[in-house]
């Protein structure tokens, strides 16, 4: 009698799963070209700031619609589309990230760039005045991780100037060397000139001369399997306007390379 | 060679308030119900609880005085305790039970356990001595445990209700084993039980502790020929009565008892259950002692049936069960008991 | 007898009324596949040819070593610490008590994210402790091994210290009054008697506590950084490569299942002794 009940139990219980799976989907039902409330958008971690004022931006001008940002290394955003997660807009800090989902979205703009900058604790305490310097053992010094598009471009920075640097941590993203760098745990760090920017009094900049430092090109494009495509490109329509692109160099953003 | 301690203290809702001394070569049993406060003294006595008031003098040597703060730490006091459900360490070995209080007080482990290996010998467990506790039955247990108490040649050893946790069979002979035991230890003992077969068995001396307080102490025959409490009358099969004596009377709650001998002052009159008759008419005759009262309960106990009687003067009768039957005494209703004055023992409370 | 009559008498003998109510049934079922189903789609992701290649990767000996070593050194610490911190809170009652007991099972319940923020103000560069340290012994703590043990010690401790302080709650404790009749010091008895009576407890915190801090991720790449072959422990690998190279990520969590597996099979015993023990 107990194995039969198992056996019920069982099926029920397949049965309830199943349910559950059918019912998954709720918001806007079916097809795309529904007007939802809501538009998400995937941005690199540099692009913190200035993309949260473009969200406001976009909301009040379209009927209170709701923005949500989610920042991280392009890295991580772009294999998280590759898995499915439900993005609209896709917003990478290197070109090499968006072609990883080049099946996954629509044609790709570019809509910025950005350049590469030393990041030291406000008042330089360790009188770090070039890229050779970070080779110095006694500095800690905090890159993003290989993967991460600031940590690639750093890299490739560094090659240029010849210079080897150990750094004692790998961030996942480009806010937290600045982090690292602000809390006073590492000494410097590679980030982009917009971080810097960001990161407010605790920290400043030193400058890596023009012929060593390495442009950052921004791409943006609209998800595939997004449900709210109209939306999406209106988002991304915005960014690329002058409106937006005025919003982009308030935030220290340079204009996209013309070619 | 000889204890000597005033002991006061409070634990939860026993107050303990006792003056116990034990001489030189006598067994001393603590005899009482449960939750009189034997274990806790004995407790108090290894100091395994500090006295609120008291002291603790043993062979001149004071372990603990209340007046001027004097206190020896349990693991300093020459004692040896022999717990009521043995505590042998589980994790170790028989021999290594025996051998942990030597260990404990710097002897080096090959003569630690020659020492015990010698002990457990003695008790008659060399073969067991690789066992772990488990798989020892009781009566092995106890030895263990008395042997590991033993071998640190303790100048004071307490025993716990130390037959407690064996069944009947075998408690008879362990109790032959531990009397041989205790006889040839040469320091002073004192052993705790509830049990009054045992009490009676072993001791040399009984102390009855009820309430936490002491309310009889002797040898064995004048502890069960003169009860000063109900509990030791029960426990011996005796009715109490205590009462104002003037003369050949003493003066009961329900009643008077006439007495053949002359005392005077508070009393303890003793009768025994087999020198209660009972009738179910009013008798005639030469008891002076006559009183109306109900059978409640009959009680078989080998050849005789004893009788609770309830009515002014309440006592526990015996007879034979003929006489029980005959007198359909288990139908209750009224009956008349009769105690012969000369069958009272009186004695000073 | 017949087979027929055999069979049901067989059956009839064998069989004790199992009264479960099916309503328990259900939801213990889904329970079941909730917890089995991640497990399983981890297992069908692998690609076992490939795996003995993944695991050989520098990256992952690595992180592999690397965890065993700061997990191993986390318990150490935690024992050392958590031990005598279990024994004060379970057998001395001192004001505050209760506090204490509160404050040593507070990184059980905050995310570790927040446990490596605490980290970094208590024991960073900048930090409380931290810049005493940095300026009297020129010790930083972030960055490093130690510091990747300090935070997972920090997470895993309090399980050690919860299950030891049962153990020694649970413990009859006139075992102690014993070894204190036999002339045993409170060191000896503790090292001789408490011990080893407590020792399954021990057991079980220290394999919890190592689990624990195997698995550990959010106050480690906070507060020790991320860094292969320094702080790079298994969980912050699987992190990183999870993002690029999802092969090796794969391979990574396989091996971490597996270990955490082990160790609670192992402990499967202590957790539900059989009535027979």
């Amino acid at each position: 009698m107990l194995r039969s009940r198992i056996r019920l139990a069982a099926v029920l219980a397949v049965a309830a799963l199943a349910l559950a799976a059918c019912g998954g989907d709720d918001s806007g039902g079916g097809s795309g070209g529904q007007s939802p409330t809501e538009i998400k958008v995937f941005a690199a971690a540099s692009l913190t700031a200035a993309f949260t004022e473009l969200g406001q931006q976009y909301g009040s001008a379209n009927g209170g619609t709701k923005v949500t940002l989610n920042f991280a290394g392009s890295q991580a955003l772009a294999t998280q589309i590759q898995q499915g997660a439900p993005a609209d807009v896709f917003a990478s800090a290197d070109i090499p990230n968006m072609d990883k989902v080049k099946d996954l979205v629509g044609t790709p703009q570019n809509f910025a760039s950005n350049l590469l900058q030393v990041v030291v604790e406000k008042g330089n305490p360790k009188g770090v005045k070039s890229l050779g310097d970070l080779a110095n053992p006694d500095l800690k010094v905090v890159l993003a991780a290989p993967d991460v598009p600031a940590g690639k471009y750093a890299q490739q920075a560094l090659e240029k100037a010849g210079v080897t640097v150990k750094p004692v941590s790998e961030e996942d993203n480009v806010k937290a060397v600045v982090t690292k760098v602000s809390l006073g745990e590492a000494d410097a760090g590679i980030v982009y000139v917009t971080d810097v920017t960001a990161g407010g009094d605790k920290v400043e900049g030193v400058d890596i001369p023009e012929e060593l430092n390495v442009v950052a090109t921004y791409p943006i494009a609209t998800v595939k399997a997004s449900k709210a495509q109209d939306q999406a490109q209106a988002f991304m329509d915005l960014v690329l306007s002058a409106q937006g692109q005025q919003v982009l160099e308030q935030y220290g953003f340079l204009p996209p390379p013309t070619t | 060679m000889s204890l000597e301690a005033h002991l006061a203290l409070t634990l939860g809702q026993l107050r303990l308030e006792a003056e116990v001394a034990v001489a030189t070569g006598e067994l001393v049993v603590l005899l009482g119900p449960n939750g009189a406060g034997k274990t806790t003294l004995l407790r108090a006595l290894a100091g395994l609880l500090a006295l609120y008031h008291g002291r603790v003098v043993l062979d001149g040597q004071v372990l603990e005085d209340t007046a001027d703060g004097t206190w020896v730490p349990t693991e300093q006091r020459p004692v040896g305790f022999v717990f009521q459900d043995y505590l042998l360490f589980p994790h170790l070995s028989a021999l290594e039970n025996v051998a942990f209080g030597l260990r404990s007080r710097g002897i080096p482990k090959a003569e630690a356990r020659r020492r015990a290996a010698a002990w457990l010998d003695r008790v008659g467990l060399a073969a067991h001595a690789g066992s772990r506790p488990k798989a020892l039955s009781g009566g092995q247990a106890q030895r263990v445990a008395l042997a590991r108490a033993m071998v640190g040649e303790p100048r004071l050893l307490l025993l716990d209700e130390p037959l407690a946790a064996l069944d009947a069979a075998t408690r008879t002979e362990v109790r032959r084993d531990l009397r041989r035991h205790l006889a040839s230890f040469d320091g002073t003992r004192l052993l705790v039980t509830h049990d009054p077969l045992e009490a009676l068995a072993l001791a040399d001396r009984l102390v009855v502790l009820e309430d936490g307080r002491i309310t009889q102490t002797g040898n064995p025959a004048e502890v069960s020929g003169q009860p000063r409490s109900c509990y030791v009358a029960e426990l011996v099969g005796v009715n109490l009565f205590q009462g104002h004596a003037d003369g050949h009377t003493v003066k009961l709650p329900g009643g008077v008892l006439v007495v053949a001998d002359d005392h005077h002052g508070e009393v303890f009159a003793a009768v025994h259950p087999h020198a209660v008759a009972l009738h179910r008419h009013p008798p005639e005759g030469t008891p002076r002692n006559v009183w109306p009262g109900t059978a409640d309960t009959l009680e078989v106990i080998g050849d005789r049936v004893r009788v609770r009687m309830s009515g002014t003067v309440p006592l526990v009768a015996e007879v034979t069960p003929a006489a029980a039957s005959e007198l359909r005494l288990a139908d209750g209703g009224p009956v008349w008991a009769t105690v012969k004055a000369t069958e009272v023992v009186v004695y000073p409370a | 007898m017949t087979a027929v009559a055999a069979r049901r008498s067989r059956r009839r003998a064998a069989r004790p009324r199992a009264g479960v109510p099916l309503l328990l049934l259900v939801p213990a079922g889904l329970a079941v596949g909730f917890l089995a189903v991640p497990l399983l789609g981890l297992l069908e992701e692998t690609s076992w040819r490939d795996l003995p290649d993944e695991l050989a990767t520098p990256l992952v000996l690595q992180a592999l070593r690397l965890s065993l070593v700061c997990s191993v050194g986390a318990v150490a610490v935690s024992v050392l610490l958590g031990v005598p911190l279990a024994f004060l809170l379970a057998r001395v009652a001192f004001p505050g008590r209760n506090l204490v007991r509160a404050l040593t099972t507070l990184p059980m319940v905050f995310p570790p994210v927040v446990g490596g923020v605490a980290l970094l103000l208590a024991f960073g560069r900048r930090g409380l402790v931290g810049q005493w340290l940095d300026r009297a012994f020129g010790i930083t703590l972030p960055f490093t091994t130690a510091g990747a043990i300090l935070a997972e010690a920090f997470v895993a401790m309090p399980f050690l210290v919860i299950t030891v302080e049962a153990g020694l709650r649970a413990m009859d404790r006139r075992y102690e009054d014993a070894a204190a009749t036999l002339g045993a010091g409170r060191w000896t008895t503790f090292r001789r008697v408490t011990l080893p009576l407590i020792a399954p407890s021990l057991g079980a915190g220290v394999a919890l506590c190592w689990a624990r801090a195997l698995g550990e991720f959010g106050a480690t790449i906070t507060f020790a950084g991320n860094l292969p072959g320094v702080t790079q422990t298994m969980p912050l690998a699987v992190y990183i490569a999870l993002e690029t190279d999802l092969e090796a990520a794969i391979a990574l969590s396989l091996v971490l299942l597996a270990v955490s597996l082990a160790v609670l099979i192992a402990l499967r015993d202590r957790w539900f002794p059989s009535p027979s023990a």
